[in-house]
């Protein structure tokens, strides 16, 4: 379904559908994350969306927005694997449903190259003032995990599992080093970027796809490159595990535990790894779910899943604090019986169907069918819907079990409350 | 069966009204793997005073007893209904608002049996005393978590500051206290009360043929014994037009401080057209001064006043209404003052400009294209139109019809000084 094209250094994406409203256009732009460089590349998006050339203040770009019918344009930064993702998604109504008719996907690809290849800037510089409010913008964006426990604690469990790993990076990147990007900085890093990251674009909609080849291959014009790639490092494992716990004022406690899956996106045993996550945590009738939430009662939420191009499985729940060691001691006994195998042919049908079920859903709307392609892209493999299908299918007992050897608890971290 | 037709919107609707009284939709989607079903009924948090069925007085119920309820009808004698769903391939859940209880699976196998599913399961409760006790650790850990959430103590502190008597003010999920009441006795009776059919609306979205699943959920009532039931007898206090608190702090565990501003609103029994009317008029008048392409939002953003987390919004059903409006802010009285000094504007409409409602207008009917691509959005808020009377696809004609002196006639309804709040959540070392 999916119709890629080689554009000069934009690799163009095709998935025509009739099936929606509107026209979604994603664009990637992919680089290996760095500390020098993580917090400018997470600036940069919200600068490149406060302003184009033609359009010079976010006021007159959301304007021009709401003209488009309603068009969005959204910025958005992902952590996959060791990589730093910056999205610029557009969606834009297909005129088709609109009384006056105004070609509004070729206007919106417009607008996008305008954004990436004029935006708001003189004399190899940003704008001053952008630059400024996007820096305090982004300080509050990196502030605002501190008030919100649950990514709190997921992001501490991170940063002290992956101490010395370039994965520690916060994806909103380091508040102490906004100061010191400029507007002059910042739009030197962009160049570079624009001439050496691994770039995507995706449109996905009801289209004429040889105009739609046509307007890109005018519009998005860049050099070829070859995409820097990383190396997996082999991290040492613990003899036991690393726990951290830390106090503070709050009614639940938070308790996320980090575990070794040595398995990424990509690799032949990463299909029994989402079968082994999805019989663990990943759904309503699973281990976790069943044994912390249902009988002991523990907690509202109790889940895990799997960072899959880290090779990580995260298992999160919320409970009193003084039910840390309980609620420990039963998700040990529960990753135990999924290594010993304690499951059922009947389970594993089950998981499997709610697995094949999550991703036809995923492939319904038009975002998650541009993450699901993405990563082919993030783990250099080409894994098309149907072989996915066929794997899933495939996976054996022996596979769960095996695969599940290679699982190793890493870390332990609680936000306790301070009554204990 | 009856076939409704959007030709401009390329979609076509079902309807059969069942002899049970149970309304039942149905939208095809070409296309899609997946169908999403909801099986709603019109009872939410606020049904906390109501007249049981068969008995004759009104009766006072636990606070947080609809959510609850929602929680305890997944649990059967043969276990729990999660474990079907998924058997079946399905993922299901549920939710509880102010006014509804719903509860939905997605699927993209099995239709019809997880359909059946479904029905069956909402239509059979099984409480035991000991279930609902072990339910009680779980709900008391739910509470705990939105304790900890400084936007939903911000967002119910801001109701809870404009209510008197309305229970639209008590937390949906209740407290740890007050789920200590609900018994299997209580749970029972509200079940009897408001999960009549002819209190509950069944939609299914999806790559389905309609006759046949029509036919389907036909049979499946007919089956089942159900007997005619007199009206619902809700009641709600008499509530003042005016807030009952002006302003509220609450001190937590953050370090950067939020505020909201609400406006009480003074629409109450409104239903279909005029509600809709209303609805739409008063989230074009919240564009038009607060969205993203406004001078306004210009301002408070170089300002420093709002960053990204700045968000409004208009919630109206038949018995409150009000309006939101804040984020995060380092600024907060700051931000509290510029925020209401906007409002008071608004009502002699000195701040409004008519070329802008043209351009609010596109925005909102692309927005309504794009909720359309979602089963979810139109089985959800279709039965929440559905329950006030209004019809989820006449929003793009109203939204037409709508003229400048429809909102500034809105703004100068809505917005007055005795119904303006602010709730702020500031850190507890403040």
């Amino acid at each position: 379904m999916e119709k890629v094209i080689d554009n000069q250094g934009v690799k163009l994406h095709l998935v025509k559908t009739d099936k929606y409203k509107t026209n979604t256009i994603v664009f990637k732009m992919k680089a290996p994350i760095e500390k020098e460089y993580a917090t400018t590349r997470a600036l940069l998006p919200y600068v490149l969306q406060s302003g184009t050339n033609t359009y010079p203040s976010f006021t007159e770009l959301r304007t021009y927005l709401e003209n488009l019918y309603g068009a969005t344009l959204s910025v958005d930064l992902q952590k996959k694997g060791e990589y730093h993702i910056i999205s610029i998604t557009m969606e834009v109504a297909n005129e088709k449903f609109l009384k006056q008719s105004e070609p509004l996907l070729d206007k919106a690809l417009t607008l996008l190259a305008d954004v990436l290849f004029n935006p708001r800037s003189a004399n190899d510089s940003f704008d001053e003032q952008i630059v400024a409010k996007e820096k305090r913008t982004l300080k509050q964006r990196i502030q605002a995990v501190n008030d919100d426990k649950m990514r709190y604690a997921n992001l501490r469990l991170i940063q002290e599992m992956c101490k010395d790993e370039p994965y520690a990076i916060p994806v909103n990147g380091i508040l102490e080093d906004v100061d010191k990007i400029t507007a002059q900085s910042l739009y030197s890093y962009y160049q570079d970027s624009l001439s050496s990251d691994e770039l995507d674009l995706y449109i996905v909609g009801d289209f004429t796809e040889e105009e739609v080849i046509q307007s890109c291959q005018a519009k998005f014009q860049l050099k070829s490159r070859t995409p820097k790639k990383i190396e997996q490092t082999n991290i040492s494992k613990r003899v036991k595990e690393n726990v951290i716990i830390e106090k503070q004022d709050v009614a639940q406690g938070k308790l996320n535990m980090g575990l070794r899956t040595d398995t990424r996106y990509g690799e032949d045993d990463y299909f029994a790894l989402q079968v082994f996550n999805g019989l663990f945590g990943g759904f309503p009738h699973s281990k976790l779910f069943i044994n912390v939430r249902e009988k002991a009662s523990l907690a509202y939420y109790a889940a895990s899943r799997l960072e899959s191009h880290k090779g990580l499985m995260l298992v999160m729940t919320g409970i009193e604090t003084k039910n840390y060691e309980k609620a420990v001691t039963i998700i040990k006994e529960q990753l135990q019986a999924m290594k010993n195998g304690d499951f059922t042919e009947a389970d594993i049908e089950q998981t499997k169907a709610v697995i094949q079920n999550q991703m036809l859903e995923t492939l319904d709307t038009s975002r998650g069918l541009v993450e699901v392609l993405y990563h082919n892209v993030i783990s250099g493999t080409n894994v098309s819907e149907e072989v996915w299908k066929e794997k899933i299918a495939n996976v054996t007992k022996e596979n769960i079990i095996q695969v599940g050897e290679k699982i190793q608890l890493d870390t332990i971290y609680f936000l306790s409350g301070l009554e204990a | 069966m009856e076939r409704l037709l959007f030709d401009q919107l390329d979609e076509e609707l079902y309807y059969e009204k069942m002899t049970n009284g149970l309304d039942v939709y149905i939208l095809p989607k070409k296309g899609f793997n997946k169908t999403f079903a909801t099986f709603t009924t019109k009872y939410g948090s606020i049904d906390n005073y109501f007249v049981p069925l068969g008995q004759k007085d009104l009766k006072l119920v636990p606070d947080g007893i609809a959510h609850f309820l929602e929680h305890k009808m997944f649990e059967k004698e043969d276990g729990d209904v999660f474990g079907q769903f998924s058997k079946q391939g399905a993922s299901a859940n549920a939710f509880t608002s102010f006014t509804r209880t719903a509860y939905l699976f997605s699927s993209t196998t099995n239709v019809k049996e997880n359909l059946e599913t479904l029905i069956n399961f909402v239509q059979e409760p099984y409480f035991t005393e000991k279930t609902v006790e072990k339910e009680k650790g779980i709900i008391g850990q739910e509470i705990q978590m939105y304790n900890d959430n400084p936007d939903w103590r911000l967002y119910f502190g801001a109701i809870e500051n404009m209510y008197h008597n309305h229970p639209v003010k008590i937390d949906i999920a209740g407290t740890i206290d007050s789920i200590a009441k609900i018994t299997k006795d209580l749970l029972y009776e509200c079940y009897h009360t408001f999960y009549h059919p002819s209190n509950m609306l069944l939609f299914v979205v999806g790559p389905v043929n309609p006759q046949e699943m029509m036919n389907f959920i036909k049979d499946n009532q007919a089956k089942k014994p159900f007997t005619d039931q007199p009206e619902i007898e809700r009641k709600f206090a008499e509530e003042p037009t005016t807030v009952a608190k002006k302003e509220q702090v609450l001190h937590m565990n953050v370090q950067t401080p939020k505020i909201m501003v609400g406006i009480k609103g003074n629409y109450t029994n409104q239903k279909g057209d005029t509600m809709l009317k209303n609805e739409l008029s008063t989230q074009l008048l919240m564009d038009l001064l607060f969205n993203q392409s406004s001078e306004n939002y210009r301002e408070m953003y170089d300002a420093g006043l709002i960053d990204d987390s700045f968000s409004y919004d208009y919630t109206q059903e038949e018995s409150f209404s009000f309006a939101l409006v804040g984020g995060d802010t380092r600024e907060p009285e700051q931000l509290q003052e510029k925020l209401t000094s906007i409002l008071k504007q608004a009502k002699s409409a000195k701040n409004l400009s008519e070329e802008a409602l043209e351009r609010v207008k596109k925005n909102r009917i692309g927005s309504f294209l794009r909720a359309l691509n979602s089963p979810e959005y139109i089985a959800n808020q279709f039965t929440r139109y559905a329950f006030n009377e209004m019809d989820l696809f006449k929003v793009v004609p109203m939204l037409e019809e709508i003229t400048f002196s429809d909102v500034k006639k809105v703004a100068n309804d809505l917005i007055a000084d005795d119904r303006l709040t602010v709730c702020k959540v500031l850190p507890k070392n403040s």
